[in-house]
């Protein structure tokens, strides 16, 4: 465990001193390179806020009004059927959709029925092992002005879903139900 | 299909309501969640400032070139469509490694050089082209090595052995990439088959 805290501790700062000194000595302007990156970033970051507030406004709404638990329930019964414990029914429905809910919900999970909880180890592994598609979406489209999706949204639901299955599969053989 | 889900989500929310009576929460949600969306944007401003400032300086200092390198054999079949020695496979890689190492941060700005560079491989079109949405597959499904996150909540909880779930995890997300790169194909096949006919 502790090895891993310093790995990632120390990871970064390691990386940052390993790009100043390549720029230095490949005689980079590094200074001025870094402000002219900046700037980018503070363009993309812009950008980026109309992409975000839509989004995140829709979700909240959905969230708020109740829909979200409603379609939670309205689900849940035919994703036990396919194997999921109802329990983790929420999870595996937020999780694609709303980052901070998901989280929200996970904690929620291991509070309640303890970390090393079958439940609780099972969010666990559902919530680091796949990424919130609608923001990923939102965020990397948003900021280069792509328009026209393709079957982007489709191809990142249907990998959360083989994600969640994955979980499910992958804990009930490691940590037993 | 985005505008659809954007209309979706808000629309049932409010007409959920209206049933439900939860109109003044949805009232409140609707400013507290634009709140919340300016304060992520400029808490990313911070990070997208640093990080890209940093990975100019190492696309200049050829750190991106040399670590496309490394991962070309593998990428290259990925990504048939970014050449290997385009910038555009750096910041693939980049992004690639941090989420590798569990480093959300600093993955978002390279992967939006990505897509960057990405869209000027694909003359400027506002359409997602083919890599752009393989990129976003590889994304969503997000290869990680430590889930940080998860750790810190299970020790937070008292958790006997908080990196348990590590090794579940990496298993996981091995199943859900592959799955995802494989959806892709299958999409990008549906794609070129529909334009033949």
């Amino acid at each position: 465990m502790s090895i891993i805290t310093t790995i990632s501790t120390w990871i970064i700062p390691l990386i940052i001193l390993l790009v100043l000194l390549a720029g230095t000595i490949k005689k980079v302007p590094t200074y001025e390179t870094f402000v002219e990156g900046g700037k980018e970033g503070v363009q993309m970051a812009i950008s980026l806020l109309p992409f975000l507030l839509g989004m995140m406004v829709s979700i909240a709404i959905f969230r708020s009004s109740g829909a979200m638990e409603g379609f939670v329930e309205f689900l849940a019964p035919v994703l036990q059927t396919l194997g999921v414990p109802a329990d983790i029914v929420p999870l595996a429905v937020v999780r694609p959709v709303s980052g901070t809910a998901a989280l929200a919900v996970t904690t929620d999970l291991i509070k309640e029925f303890g970390p090393d909880s079958f439940i609780g180890n099972l969010a666990s592994t559902m919530q680091g092992s796949t990424d919130t598609t609608l923001y990923i979406l939102t965020v990397y489209f948003g900021a280069v002005g792509i328009r026209k999706m393709g079957d982007a949204l489709k191809v990142g639901l249907l990998a959360d879903l083989i994600g969640i299955i994955a979980s499910i599969i992958v804990c009930t053989y490691v940590f037993g139900s | 299909m985005v505008n659809l889900i954007w209309v979706f989500l808000a629309a049932t929310g409010i007409i959920y309501a209206m049933f439900n009576g939860t109109m003044q929460d949805v009232n409140e949600a609707i400013f507290n969640s634009a709140d919340d969306a300016v304060m992520l944007a400029i808490g990313l401003i911070s990070v997208l400032v640093f990080w890209i400032g940093m990975m100019k300086i190492a696309e200049e200092a050829g750190l991106l070139r040399g670590l496309s390198k490394l991962f070309r054999p593998l990428f290259k079949r990925i990504f048939p469509e970014v050449p290997p020695d385009h910038p555009a496979m750096g910041y693939i890689l980049s992004n690639f490694s941090a989420n590798l190492f569990g480093l959300g941060n600093a993955a978002t700005p390279m992967g939006i050089k990505a897509m960057n560079e990405m869209k000027k491989l694909n003359n400027n079109s506002t359409e997602a082209s083919r890599s752009m949405i393989t990129f976003l597959a590889l994304n969503t499904s997000s290869v990680t090595l430590i889930p940080t996150t998860v750790i810190a909540i299970r020790m937070q909880y008292d958790s006997v052995t908080p990196t348990a779930i590590v090794g579940t995890t990496i298993i996981a997300t091995l199943i859900s990439t592959i799955g995802a790169l494989c959806i892709d194909r299958l999409f990008y096949y549906r794609r070129i088959w529909r334009n033949e006919k």
